[in-house]
């Protein structure tokens, strides 16, 4: 088969994975030898129609598999053409795309052939080659097959930046269900295998004398987690990602909502991808994150169990705590601040600067372009207090959601008449 | 300072657009000499000079004496050389106005991050360090092939190949950004072309020369057919979203990537694909699969609670060793686990040689000891291990192993947060450790903490009141209650640490002795 017919089945197969991160591993160049370079902040060099990033070639070595995920395009059932990579091929065409710039360096995942054993080591051989034949300092990102020996994932986290393993599913009952091949347990105890790993290597790496200490994933672990192929509501997704960021230190837990392959699988119909609740978890799970949210806090603002579609989360949490605000900005303590919506956390850093030196003003606000219409109704300045009973409407949330873009969608559609 | 008499503007002419430090000393010099802003028409060598403006007095260009008070803050130095990059003319004036009100009487001027000026100065650094950036990530190499070069095939870096680019950046960043390019790119020849300047990199010297034009750059790369190939088999068309690509990827930067040339055709083709996909809906899955899977991985019916627990417990067995993996499986295999074990990573089991004359029963597996899948390796197992040395007992004779089997947590941010055992989970566990007991036969069972008593006891019995008391089990064996070790490492002050660590101890060696008592 010739290598672009390849690139193209391998490239779609592997396109459904929404990791492309190149951040937050160690600094290397070039200078002395080899080619290739990463400075902790990552590049994205492209972005597609759907406003993905492109920053590494992320392909599968081969879209072969043995499993039989419902959800997957490249499952065993699938009727997709299947193709793979030679390991040189591969090689090659990474050093090609990363000598004209168009990379950061490889995602590389695949499907299960012969065995988990097999499949890892073809991975990590390409892994192998890029950095030893070929000095490649890139960012490598390598799929870890989780039943794979031990061994075999020590060597590839001595040889790339991340790995990741995917959840696949909020709940192991549905991997049960939808990926019967697939082992929820194993998973975790892999994530945690890997866990041990990284924060040895960083604990040694951080012992004074030491020259060259073991390395292994310096950019961590991720995983991803399809949302609407199952019926896990919201408090599902984020209960288990919470689980995972605090038990295996993930550096991110991806939301991917499912999206209609070419050739669905009759146990998992195609529909339209839920883009806007994917895009509401990410919004959850930073807050959760960097804005001490607490799971509860966050759900209390949508009802039973899933987030307000129509608001972003933290919007949606201030309507329903109305007597928390509104607060003022020059005396509020930061964390409260960090509660107003509209408000970001280096946004809130530059006003506990700027109000030590001087009382902030409305006309403030507006000169650092936030959203007033949004936040004012939440927040005291020294000239302004919100109008009374402002907080106290009942219309308050049709006047503060959003009109356009994806949040509009979530709305009602009027009826027109023909 | 002293004031100059000047009637009109000063012409300030720097060498280049970006130079920082031509600046930075010029302005260190009108500052020592008292020149107010306004007095001051900076520009580049080579473009006209302003209308009214006469050449600068000699006092203000002189060379600096070293009185001259000239500290700035360090986050004011970092953003203006960054933002003397910008290619807003006004950017040398605005630099200087913040320097003069820096030295004047607004120190804290950086701090006020409403300010205009302030505001100005981020906004312009923040546009540089976006071109830079956007640079790094935009720029496409075409590589030259020379005549003599192996074939690019074997992987390795063509000898004599020349790569080089036509790049637009919105301001004068190429010298600063062409190290990012050096550090990528060391070992290959390169150039980069601007209009306004190029970079050229022979493996060891950079070498900056005059801009150029885009028809100076190669018109083509072999490799672009495969990269364009690539761009179009990533992009998903169910999930287009056109101008969350445009906010990254903006319009200016298409006309140089040779990606951007397929954006059309993707986005007009996108619904088409998509409803197309909806439509066909499902598909019959193909009769030849692509090989068998393991069978061994196939979902099998778990077994049933009142099947297998505990019907068999307490019964003589051959294979104690057989009977205790045997015990472990069946825990993993369950369908009745307490909710919250969907959370845990795996159930953990004791360790240790059956027939040991020490059996230690701790409260659950903690953190380390979950991803571990092995008792006692976490801190208060360390402390443990200490302990027990000091008390003369050999830690791999004996055994250990915990009433509740799973780790019972909440998760807070990064780390997973202890959280007791009730008494159902207590309860739950109560038969796969007395039937672990019934198997291991130590001689002597050690219960650290009141988890650990009440699931060996099966009451709730104060571990102050009984501690270090030989009790029965109802089931015949005997039990020598004490603290946990992470009771030791919750005590806030060192004193009452060392005392209790110390009475820890002692009952470690009133145990040893008790077990050698039994034993003999």
């Amino acid at each position: 088969m010739e290598l672009r017919r390849k690139l193209e089945i391998l490239a779609d197969a592997a396109k459904y994975d929404a990791s492309c991160a190149s951040s937050g591993t160690e600094t290397r160049d070039s200078r002395q030898g080899g080619i290739g370079s990463t400075e902790g902040m990552g590049i994205c060099h492209a972005y597609a129609p759907d406003g993905r990033c492109i920053s590494l070639l992320k392909v599968l070595l081969t879209n072969a598999c043995q499993f039989d995920c419902a959800y997957c395009i490249n499952r065993a059932s699938s009727q997709v053409p299947r193709a793979r990579f030679t390991v040189r091929e591969l090689v090659t065409l990474v050093l090609h795309f990363y000598r004209r710039n168009y990379i950061e360096g490889l995602f590389l995942s695949s499907g299960i052939i012969r065995s988990p054993d097999y499949t890892m080591e073809q991975i990590t051989e390409v892994a192998r080659q890029l950095r030893e034949e070929h000095g490649f300092r890139g960012y490598i990102h390598l799929k870890t097959i989780p039943d794979a020996a031990p061994e075999l994932l020590a060597r590839a986290g001595q040889l790339a930046d991340r790995l990741s393993i995917n959840i696949e599913l909020p709940q192991d009952a549905s991997l049960r269900q939808l990926a019967p091949e697939k082992d929820g347990p194993g998973i975790r105890r892999a994530m945690a295998g890997l866990r041990l790993r990284i924060d040895e290597a960083r604990e040694a790496g951080r012992g004074a004398g030491r020259a060259a200490p073991p390395r292994f994933a310096p950019a961590g672990q991720s995983t991803q987690m399809m949302v609407g192929a199952d019926a896990a509501d919201d408090r599902a997704v984020l209960g288990t990602s919470a689980g995972l960021y605090a038990a295996y230190g993930l550096r991110r837990v991806y939301y991917s909502a499912y999206s209609p392959i070419p050739d669905a699988s009759r146990r998992l119909p195609p529909q339209a991808p839920p883009l806007l609740r994917e895009h509401r978890l990410y919004q959850a799970d930073w807050l959760l994150r960097f804005y001490d949210f607490e799971l509860d806090e966050i759900l209390a603002g949508g009802e039973g169990g899933m987030l307000d579609l129509a608001l972003d989360p933290k919007l949606a949490w201030a309507l329903k705590h109305r007597g928390r605000f509104p607060v003022d900005v020059n005396r509020a303590p930061r964390e409260m601040l960090l509660r107003v919506p509209g408000l970001g956390a280096r946004t809130v850093d530059r006003l506990l600067s700027t109000r030590r030196q001087r009382a902030i003003r409305t006309d403030d606000l507006a000169r650092l372009r936030l959203p007033l219409a949004k936040l004012l109704p939440f927040l005291v300045t020294a000239d302004r207090h919100p109008r009374a009973g402002l907080l106290d409407r009942t219309d308050l949330r049709q006047m503060l959601a959003p009109r356009a873009g994806l949040a509009a969608a979530a709305r009602p559609r009027q009826m027109v008449l023909l | 300072m002293t004031g100059v008499s000047v009637t009109g503007e000063i012409d300030a002419p720097l060498p280049g657009p970006a130079d920082f430090a031509a600046w930075r000393g010029q302005a260190r010099r009108f500052l020592a000499a008292g020149l107010p802003p306004a007095l001051v028409s900076w520009r580049v060598a080579g473009e006209a000079p302003g209308l009214f403006a006469s050449a600068a007095p000699p006092e203000t260009v002189a060379p600096l004496s070293a009185s001259v008070p000239a500290s700035v803050p360090r986050s004011f130095l970092e953003a203006a050389e960054t933002a003397i990059r910008h290619r807003d003319p006004q950017r040398f004036a605005l630099l200087y106005r913040l320097l003069w009100r820096l030295a004047h009487d607004e120190p804290g001027l950086m701090q006020v991050a409403t300010d205009p000026d302030v505001l100005r100065l981020h906004a312009m650094a923040k546009s540089v360090r976006r071109d830079a950036h956007k640079m790094h990530a935009f720029v496409r190499f075409r590589c030259v092939e020379m005549a003599d070069a192996p074939d690019e095939d074997s992987g390795a870096d063509p000898v004599g190949a020349h790569y080089v680019a036509w790049f637009e950046p919105e301001h004068h960043i190429l010298e600063a950004e062409a190290g990012f390019f050096i550090r990528r790119f060391a070992g290959l020849r390169w150039s980069i072309l601007t209009p306004e300047a190029s970079a050229h990199w022979d493996g060891a010297t950079l070498r900056m020369g005059p801009g150029g034009t885009r028809r100076e750059a190669p018109a083509e790369d072999a490799h672009e057919a495969l990269w364009r190939a690539y761009y179009r088999s990533v992009f998903n068309p169910a999930r287009l979203k056109p101008a969350a690509m445009r906010a990254e990827m903006p319009v200016k930067y298409w006309r140089n990537l040779p990606e951007a040339r397929e954006i059309r055709g993707l986005i007009a083709d996108a619904p088409r694909r998509t409803a197309e996909m909806l439509a066909r809906g499902v598909s019959a899955p193909i009769l030849r699969r692509q090989r068998p899977p393991p069978a061994a991985v196939q979902p099998t019916a778990l077994p049933d609670v009142a099947e297998t627990m505990p019907a068999d417990l307490f019964s003589r067995v051959e294979d104690p060793a057989a009977a205790l993996a045997a015990l472990r499986a069946g825990l993993m295999g369950r369908n009745d686990l307490p909710p919250w074990t969907a959370a845990s990573t795996q159930p953990v089991f004791g360790e240790g040689p059956l027939g040991a004359p020490l059996m230690f029963v701790g409260e659950q597996p903690g953190d380390e000891e979950d991803l571990a899948g092995r008792p006692f390796v976490g801190p208060a197992g360390r402390l443990f291990d200490r302990a027990a040395a000091e008390a003369g007992i050999d830690r791999s004779a004996t055994y250990v192993t915990n009433a509740v089997k799973h780790f019972k947590f909440k998760p807070t941010g990064r780390r997973r947060l202890h959280q007791s055992p009730d008494a159902g989970d207590i309860t739950y566990y109560r038969p796969f450790l007395k039937r672990e007991i019934e198997l291991v036969t130590p001689g002597l069972v050690v219960s650290l903490g009141a988890t650990a008593l009440r699931a060996l006891t099966g009451k709730p019995l104060p571990i102050t009141r009984v501690r270090g008391e030989m009790i029965e089990a109802p089931e015949g064996f005997r039990i020598f209650p004490t603290v946990h070790p992470s009771y030791l490492l919750r005590l806030p002050d060192p004193a009452s640490k060392e005392r209790e660590y110390a009475r820890f101890v002692a009952d470690l060696v009133a145990a040893r002795e008790a077990a050698d008592r039994l034993g003999s």
